[in-house]
């Protein structure tokens, strides 16, 4: 379970810093966010939710099944968009409303 | 160059060590009631730290229109085979639907129906979006007045002087810096402790647990090390979860329906019983029969219903809806596969933690317990964990009241420069030692496996008996020997160190308790070979006390219906 950090992305905003519950982030000489323990990551997606670029995506280890994808998110107000990008480069979206309840 | 380490003094009427579910509830209940100062030390920070950071996926200890505290009290003493508190049960079930309205108060969406009603899930829960529960609750701590957050701060030790707490020592995560934090009262609010056991997946995915990996257990291991009585350390918690991502399995069990089957398509959901070990239990027994895998019965649910189910998990453990995703398949389309997790040691599921009064007050005066780290009241979740932070701020607002004029000013309180003296020498010498012979990583999986192999970890499905606790015992003590040893180059890496040695520290209560409650009450969670039948004569308490660097243990009679326990000391 990790996360993977698009450099090109990363503004070096460090609000993934200031959230990750591990304290697993940093920032590197180039002054982009980067992770120091990638085996410590919980796969919360705190950093991933709280990323306004888009540059942070969470992936599954091979040791748990994951194939290549990646997922990452759109936060405006209370709508999370979670985009799912696979290897071949095709595209999921999943779209919540934070003010609506889970249904089970 | 060698490092150096400064010391800096922080002076608070209330010290709140950790700022998860419990901490954070804790300060916003002393806010509402007191002026006193309060400091909150957090490990990481409070925006997602704990427990929450993923988000929940129901609040799971309500009390349903038609039920009322005491039934929940039975529920919660019936899962754990009589091995509870009921006074503690019953203050925290009183106050369950109390918190649950501050948290909607607060901004939490709960479903409710078209007369305004929550909409119950089963007898106990209801259903809301809980993906950022925890922000809700930081953001109104952070709007307090006088309430200092110290961020990325790890309390490690702390400061009692005949058995009167007065403060801890807790050390920066980034900066060269030692604090000195005193406090006339202290709430731990730490949760309990994942990482003693081989995880799942103990590879690159080693994290990949249901309990947060961060929780080190370090509000365990401070109260031990400090004398506090514990409780039940022997009823550990094994959560049954979707294999590989172990995600949450209730969402799929109730909200659609789905039946606990083997690998021959058979339900097994009553065979053995259905408390929390016993389904546990079940699917152990299943796959060492040569029925496994065991799965949650998915196939055929509705794709309206595979549409939900993926959504309910991004607001929760996305990386389970990621999983879906990945395989091609729907859960209409595959069932889910299940497992037994590692075990951990959690009061808010099980009764392990710290032996209190019904104030949450520890046997160590003006120090208070209240979540995971709490021990006699399982069966808290969320809610809980937030009734004790209240009871727990409550009763210190009262002693702080009681001791007014009386108690010395914070200004003056006891300091022990030597003491911090020789913390500073410690912490340096870790710092600036070049010549450690294992990491602390290597160490961390040596304990594991220790724990794993002798004291019923998956590997050994989760049985064990005398002789193999005996060689837990033994090889937990040299891991000790070796971690006295150890180097860190950076304070993230210290924090490291300690949260290794606060590991050990639990293991061997963890070990000395499995061995003195010489039954097995409870399936999986203390599932001992030499004894496999459960004995009236062990409903009582297994409690331990360290004295003199001696673990001693306690047995207690059981604290029932009707009867409160008071520390008498």
């Amino acid at each position: 379970m990790s996360i993977a950090i698009s450099q090109s992305k990363c503004t070096g905003c460090k609000m993934c810093t200031t959230v990750c519950p591990g304290s697993l982030l940093s920032i590197n000489e180039n002054k982009k966010a980067y992770i120091e323990y990638p085996k410590d990551c919980w796969g919360c997606a705190s950093c991933v939710k709280e990323c306004k670029f888009g540059a942070i995506s969470l992936y599954l280890g091979a040791d748990i099944g994951g194939r290549g994808s990646h997922l990452s998110t759109k936060c405006e107000e209370d709508i999370v968009t979670w985009l799912i990008e696979n290897p071949n480069g095709e595209n999921q979206t999943i779209v919540i409303n934070r003010k609506e309840s889970n249904k089970y | 160059m060698s490092k150096k380490i400064t010391v800096k003094t922080y002076k608070t009427e209330i010290l709140i060590i950790g700022g998860g579910t419990a901490g954070c509830y804790a300060a916003l209940t002393i806010r509402e009631k007191s002026n006193a100062s309060v400091i909150i030390a957090e490990k990481a920070n409070i925006k997602r730290s704990g427990c929450l950071a993923a988000g929940v996926n129901a609040i799971n200890a309500y009390i349903v229109k038609g039920r009322t505290p005491r039934d929940y009290v039975e529920y919660a003493t019936k899962d754990a085979a009589g091995i509870v508190r009921d006074d503690l049960l019953l203050t925290m079930s009183e106050g369950l639907n109390r918190v649950t309205k501050k948290l909607e108060d607060l901004g939490l969406v709960i479903l409710k129906d078209e007369n305004g009603e929550y909409v119950a899930r089963g007898n106990r829960n209801i259903k809301i979006n809980g993906e950022n529960i925890k922000p809700i609750l930081a953001d109104a701590v952070d709007a307090l007045e006088n309430v200092t957050v110290l961020n990325r701060v790890a309390v490690t030790e702390y400061l009692v002087k005949d058995n009167q707490i007065y403060g801890a020592l807790a050390i920066d995560t980034k900066e060269n810096v030692l604090y000195e934090i005193h406090a006339k009262k202290v709430i731990c609010a730490t949760g309990g402790a994942a990482g003693l056991y081989r995880p799942n997946n103990p590879g690159f995915s080693r994290h990949k647990m249901w309990y947060p990996p961060f929780n080190t257990g370090a509000g365990y291991a401070m109260g031990i090390l400090s004398g506090a009585e514990m409780t039940t350390f022997e009823m550990r918690f094994i959560a049954l979860r979707c294999k590989d991502t172990i995600a949450p399995t209730g969402t799929i069990a109730q909200g659609v329906g789905a039946k606990q089957v083997n690998s021959i398509g058979e339900v097994y959901d009553d065979k053995y019983g259905n408390t929390t070990s016993e389904r546990v239990y079940g699917t152990v027994r299943e796959n060492l029969e040569g029925r496994g895998p065991c799965y949650l019965r998915t196939e055929g649910i509705t794709q309206e219903q595979d549409r939900e189910l993926l959504r309910a998990y991004l607001n929760m453990a996305p990386s389970q809806t990621l999983k879906w995703i990945e395989s091609g398949k729907n859960p209409s389309e595959q069932n889910v596969e299940i497992e037994g997790t590692e075990p951990y040691i959690v009061g808010g599921h099980t009764a392990s933690g710290y032996w209190v009064d019904t104030n949450r007050q520890t046997t160590i005066h003006g120090l208070y317990a209240a979540g995971d780290v709490a021990g006699g009241c399982p069966q808290k979740y969320v809610t809980g964990a937030l009734v004790e932070g209240e009871i727990a701020a409550n009763a210190v607002i009262e002693a702080i009241e009681k001791e007014k004029g009386k108690s010395e000013n914070i200004d003056h309180i006891y300091s022990d420069t030597d003491f911090i003296r020789d913390k500073k020498k410690e912490i340096e010498s870790i710092l600036n030692r070049q010549d450690a012979i294992f990491t602390t990583e290597q160490l961390e999986e040596a304990m594991q496996k220790v724990m794993d192999t002798y004291a019923g970890g998956i590997g050994s499905h989760y049985q064990y008996n005398e002789k193999q606790l005996d060689l837990a015992e033994e090889k937990i003590e040299q891991i000790i020997k070796l971690s006295e040893r150890l180097q860190a180059a950076t304070m993230h890496e210290l924090l490291f160190v300690y949260e290794l040695r606060e590991r050990l520290v639990v293991c061997q209560s963890v070990i000395a308790h499995l061995k003195a409650r010489k039954e097995t009450r409870w399936h999986s969670f203390a599932e001992n070979l030499d004894y496999p039948n459960s004995s009236e004569n062990w409903l009582r308490y297994v409690n331990s006390k360290r004295d003199d660097g001696e673990l001693k243990i306690i047995y207690r009679d059981l604290v029932k219906r009707g009867e409160t326990y008071e520390h008498s000391n």
